[in-house]
């Protein structure tokens, strides 16, 4: 299943398990078959990369304007390193799609989409038990937060400080 | 003291519906237990030996009147009537249902009070020295700091799924009160030897558990404006390259080391300069916002002395006993900081009932400018008592068997609840704890033998910090029997030092023989004016082993 911040989404991406990618029109390749692919790349196919979440960034930025979707890799959900190295790849001017892929839960959503994911790819074992309108509402729960810098708008400090300014003004 | 504004409040309240939320998922089976688990560790929920336990942050140890009476009220309407103060400051409660966890988050949210981050792999209640605003070796004041960082660290959403836990200490003073060098971070408030700014010094890789370290400095003068940037970066670095094969070493003091000092010092300062400071730190108008909350209280000008006390000292030995070793010096003249042993001869160290709660409370309210703080050493202090008011606390404490007179003596022992709660224990702590008590529960003895910590661990994950202790006492369990390790020579202050095993295993009911034995090599030989940790320091562990191979000669 494939969510993004409004809800279920389609996947126009297909996998390939090597570097044929053919002329398939959006190919998402593992990271080991990247230079390959992208050397077999045609015009107009796009392509994008499954990372594991342990790569450091030295090793792909200079590739990061060829792609257009990265998918993180999370072997469990307890993991975090991809919400690190998400924040990188922002940091490194990332402006393609990021995918957070595996077993995350409901409760992880809103830490995805702050540290920079547009989406998340989920096994049908976790998909199956929990449902989209699940990931909806846990992010009603998750409001404004006291760390600046992630995601757009609406962390504490600022909403103090806007409204430190407003009364000072006003 | 620090209130919540409408954000934090919301914040709160915020998370009381979330883990409703998470109960719901998990009894509905959305949740599998193993992916609930780190949900309710996070909002401070253990599945203990026999029951649940509830951990409640007490940010910096610091508790309002109002918030003690609440969790006293907790206590009795939802456990047992009394509660354990752990040395993260936190308190726990040992017997609360489930069921009743969400309506017990609430009370406490209405009191500005949570469970967020008492535990799982994320960034756990930031602790601080316990008489921050009132200490006389103070350099500033480490409590907005330290609330800074609670703010920052609550549900972050980048640091929640770290390899491991993750703990903060903040000091502003010169003494090390709150063991900052045990600590994943710890922070030491300094001035800077040419610009006489304030800075942070910033330790990292400091740890007890199984694998004692020392933190080792990362940044001698950290500018203060640039804390949460500098703590974005080391958390990022720990968080990607933390190891996460093996729970045992995964926290920062084994990347520290594995990686070496120079190496991860480099890492860190590489992230640090990626950042964009201005665009994470809190602006100055946050800080300054943070710490008018810490103003000093209104004190009464006072003198320096109090006719009052000493009339009354001079008058009641009992109570002179008790104002020399459980009151320190305050900043301001005329008042005193009184630390409330929790550790009565014969009772579970850092237990207190409700009933005893609420007298603290009264006391704090009437005499102490509602204020109570938490120690690491499981006791409670009253910050800023007049000193002409001693007598009459003194006295109200001695009807709730509180005024005991053994503040950092051999009898202030720190226990962690060991094998009579916890699932991890390996050993009892409570009844080493209160037989060494009993052994030594003479007044006249415990002031002839001076400041001696004894820190009792019931498993290798050391939350009694035993370590760190003169006498560390560490419980095992070999073939089924309980066996009591002994170390010598830890320090948590400021030269912190990891004991070292003296003893490798004796019976329960031959620890309190082993520390007579100990106590005894000290006294015989120690020269005047020698504490014990300075003796140990002096003559190393041979004199303390010859003692032992002796008793085993004997035997």
């Amino acid at each position: 299943m494939l969510l993004d911040r409004n809800g279920p989404a389609s996947d126009s991406w297909t996998h390939s398990d090597g570097a044929a990618i053919g002329n398939i029109p959006l190919a998402l390749v593992p990271w080991e078959a990247l230079p390959e692919a992208l050397a077999n790349r045609v015009p107009g196919q796009q392509i994008g990369v499954v990372v594991p979440g342990s790569l450091a960034i030295a090793e792909i930025e200079a590739l990061l304007p060829e792609l257009a979707l990265i998918a993180i890799g999370f072997p469990a959900y307890s993991d975090g390193r991809g919400f690190s190295l998400a924040r990188r790849l922002r940091r490194a001017g990332f402006t393609g799609r990021l995918r957070a892929s595996g077993p995350l839960i409901v409760d992880q959503f809103a830490y995805a989409l702050f540290c920079g994911f547009d989406e998340i790819a989920l096994p049908a074992s976790s998909a199956g038990r929990q449902p989209a309108e699940q990931w909806q509402r846990a992010l009603s729960h998750v409001g404004a937060r006291y760390q600046r810098g992630y995601g757009d708008g609406g962390n504490i400090l600022d909403q103090r400080r806007a409204k430190r300014l407003a009364q000072a003004a006003g | 003291m620090y209130r919540y504004d409408e954000f934090d409040e919301r914040f709160v309240r915020e998370r009381v519906e979330q883990f409703s939320d998470q109960v719901a998922r998990r009894l509905d089976g959305s949740l599998t237990e193993d992916e609930f688990k780190p949900l309710r560790l996070k909002n401070g929920v253990y599945l203990q030996l026999h029951a649940y336990m509830l951990r409640i942050a007490i940010p910096y140890g610091t508790l309002s009147s109002r918030q003690l009476r609440q969790l006293a009220l907790i206590g009795e309407r939802y456990d047992r009537g009394y509660g354990h103060f752990t040395t993260r400051t936190n308190l726990q409660f040992n017997w609360p249902k489930l069921r009743d966890v969400p309506e017990i988050l609430g009370l406490l949210a209405d009191v500005e009070m949570h469970c967020i981050q008492t535990s799982g792999n994320c960034i756990r209640n930031v602790t601080a020295d316990h008489f921050a605003g009132i200490a006389r070796d103070e350099i500033e004041d480490p409590r907005p700091t330290a609330e800074l960082i609670r703010q920052w660290s609550s549900q972050h959403p980048e640091f929640s799924y770290l390899p491991r836990k993750f703990k903060i200490a903040v000091t502003g003073a010169e003494q090390d009160r709150a063991v900052i060098k045990a600590h994943d971070i710890g922070l030491r408030i300094r001035r800077h030897p040419d610009t006489h700014e304030t800075c942070y010094e910033v330790s990292v890789g400091g740890g007890l558990g199984r694998t004692p370290m020392i933190g080792k400095v990362v940044r001698d003068y950290l500018p203060k404006a640039d804390l949460l940037a500098y703590l974005e970066a080391i958390m990022r670095v720990y968080n990607l390259e933390g190891r996460r094969d093996n729970k045992y070493k995964a926290r920062v003091k084994i990347l520290v080391h594995e990686t070496g000092l120079e190496e991860f010092t480099r890492r860190v300062e590489a992230e640090f300069a990626e950042l964009d400071g201005p665009s994470i730190n809190a602006d100055p108008a946050e800080v300054s916002r943070i710490a008018a909350y810490f103003a000093p209280p209104t004190y009464r000008a006072l003198p320096e002395r109090s006719t009052a006390l000493e009339t009354a000292r001079a008058g009641n030995p009992d109570f002179d006993r008790w104002v020399e070793v459980n009151t320190t010096a305050h900043k301001q003249p005329g008042y005193a900081a009184i630390t409330i042993s929790l550790k009565p001869v014969g009772e579970a160290p850092g237990d207190a009932t409700s009933e005893q709660m609420r007298l603290v409370a009264d006391l704090a309210e009437e005499f102490s400018f509602s204020e109570i703080r938490v120690t690491h050493a499981q006791n409670l202090v009253l910050p800023h008592v007049k000193l002409s008011d001693l007598f009459a606390i003194w006295r109200r404490l001695g009807e709730a068997g509180l005024s005991s007179a053994n503040i950092g003596l051999i009898t202030d022992i720190i226990a962690c609840p060991g094998l009579d709660y916890c699932a991890l224990a390996t050993a009892r702590s409570i009844p080493i704890a209160q037989a060494i008590a009993r052994r030594f529960a003479e007044d006249t003895r415990q002031k002839e033998i001076g400041e001696l910590n004894i820190k009792i661990s019931g498993c290798i994950n050391a939350c009694g910090h035993h370590h760190v202790g003169h006498i560390g006492i560490l419980g095992l369990e070999k073939r089924g029997i309980e066996s009591y390790q002994i170390t010598l020579g830890g320090d948590a202050t400021q030269d912190a030092a990891i004991g070292e095993i003296l003893v490798p295993g004796l019976a329960a009911e031959e620890v309190p023989d082993a520390i007579e034995r100990i106590v005894a090599v000290y006294l015989e030989q120690r020269q005047a004016g020698e504490s014990f940790i300075e003796n140990v320091r002096r003559l190393g562990l041979a004199p303390f082993k010859a003692a032992f191979l002796e008793l085993d000669r004997a035997a």
